[in-house]
């Protein structure tokens, strides 16, 4: 069991959640949706990091320190994210939104 | 035996992936994307990185999958049902050709790569200056700091941001309570809440004492406790704060300014975040303590959103 593959494994599955999730990002028509693709396509990136840099004397703890900081930037982007979408959601559309000022203005 | 669970495991997480993307339920896209976190975290066990593991499992499994379950069930009380639009065959067949393309020439970018150890040695060698054992903190609160810094900083203004997207009539009013509305429910999560916020406490603060030498620190503690308080708060056992009590606001910037502060100390004895030897430990326990609490918070508070006007509450 000693195929040069498997040196690979994680960094190699780590680029497939990229192809992955970007393509959800594309396909998928909803911003929450798109959310958590870019989730995705985050945690393959950590993992080709991760996976790269595991050699014969352990996993090289500065790429692990690297993706802490990314996984903490990515939980805020994603609150960022999701509180955008909610006041978007929130906000009439614009042309219900011209209908109700004029309303409030008449009043 | 290990190369055919690492398979195993890779398969795993490649299914939950795209079961978390392509799924129609929005609701068991999210539970997918947990345990996708979960299976990440695995991944990490099985790279002999603990550290990470703990911060996938707690931040990219539970904070996120929180964060998304809520925004969904907020989007289905507005209306939307999270229903993607759909999109013209030719479109998706383009895209999935297209993402073919990019994962083919991305792993041929990766095998062109030797996985090897990088600065492990070099880090190794580092260690005894600090005086602390694990290493990942080394990096993190010493050897890069500034990165650090800078991230605590991000965490902040990403919370800033997300106030900021609230009405106008909303600030500084508390965000929309997360109270379980079904009294029954609510009691035992409120009792569970109860018991399980003083357990994150002494968790959180075992993980960054224990940090310094095994696998731990301060993001990982951070997100255990604002674990503890989303549950409390969710149980109904504590309120959500108002944006403008300087309480809270002191508790916020605690951690990036006694970073800051220390940081700024070492500047004047030379160089910007120098820790002077033989201190190095107790400057990094210090800011970890400060970082821990700012984080639980400012996580707890980033998963909760945005101020709400206040009749929409309850």
């Amino acid at each position: 069991m000693d195929l040069p593959v498997l040196d690979h494994l994680f960094a190699l599955t780590g680029a497939l959640l990229v192809g992955l999730g970007l393509c959800g990002f594309i396909v998928l028509r909803h911003p929450l949706r798109q959310l958590l693709a870019v989730n995705v396509v985050g945690a393959g990136i950590f993992l080709i990091l991760g996976g790269l840099g595991r050699g014969g004397s352990g996993t090289d703890p500065f790429p692990q320190a690297l993706v802490i900081t990314g996984i903490v930037v990515a939980v805020a982007l994603t609150a960022f994210g999701a509180a955008m979408i909610l006041r978007v959601a929130a906000e009439p559309a614009p042309e219900n939104r011209q209908a109700g000022e004029d309303a409030g203005e008449t009043r | 035996m290990t190369a055919a669970f690492d398979i195993l495991l890779c398969v795993m997480i490649l299914g939950t992936a795209g079961a978390a993307l392509f799924l129609r339920d929005p609701l068991a896209a999210i539970v997918f994307l947990i345990v996708l976190g979960n299976l990440l975290g695995l991944a990490w066990l099985t790279l002999d990185a603990v550290n990470v593991a703990l911060a996938e499992i707690a931040i990219g499994a539970g904070v996120t999958g929180v964060l998304l379950i809520l925004a969904r069930a907020r989007l289905v009380a507005l209306g939307d049902n999270v229903v993607c639009e759909p999109m013209p065959l030719w479109a998706r067949l383009g895209a999935i050709a297209l993402c073919a393309g990019f994962t083919a020439v991305l792993s041929c970018v990766v095998l062109s790569i030797t996985p090897d150890s990088g600065l492990t040695a070099r880090i190794e060698a580092l260690m005894p200056r600090i005086g602390i054992e694990n290493p990942v903190t080394g990096v993190l609160l010493a050897f890069r700091a500034y990165d650090t810094l800078l991230e605590t900083f991000v965490l902040l203004g990403a919370l800033v941001a997300v106030w900021s997207l609230g009405p106008d009539t909303a600030w500084p009013h508390p965000p929309a309570a997360l109270r379980i509305f079904d009294p029954g429910l609510r009691s035992v999560a409120g009792a569970f809440g109860r018991v399980l916020l003083p357990m994150a406490l002494v968790m959180a603060a075992y993980l960054v004492w224990a940090g310094s030498d095994l696998p731990g620190g301060a993001f990982q503690a951070g997100t255990v406790f604002a674990g503890g308080l989303l549950l409390a708060a969710i149980g109904g056992a504590i309120g959500l704060p108002r944006a403008d009590s300087p309480a809270l606001r002191l508790v916020l910037v605690l951690g990036p300014l006694v970073f800051l502060m220390i940081g700024l100390a070492g500047a004047v004895l030379g160089r910007f975040l120098l820790f002077p030897d033989g201190t190095a430990k107790m400057l990094i326990v210090t800011i970890e303590y400060a970082l821990a609490a700012s984080i639980a918070v400012t996580l707890a508070l980033l998963v909760a959103g945005s101020p709400a006007t206040p009749d929409k509450q309850d």
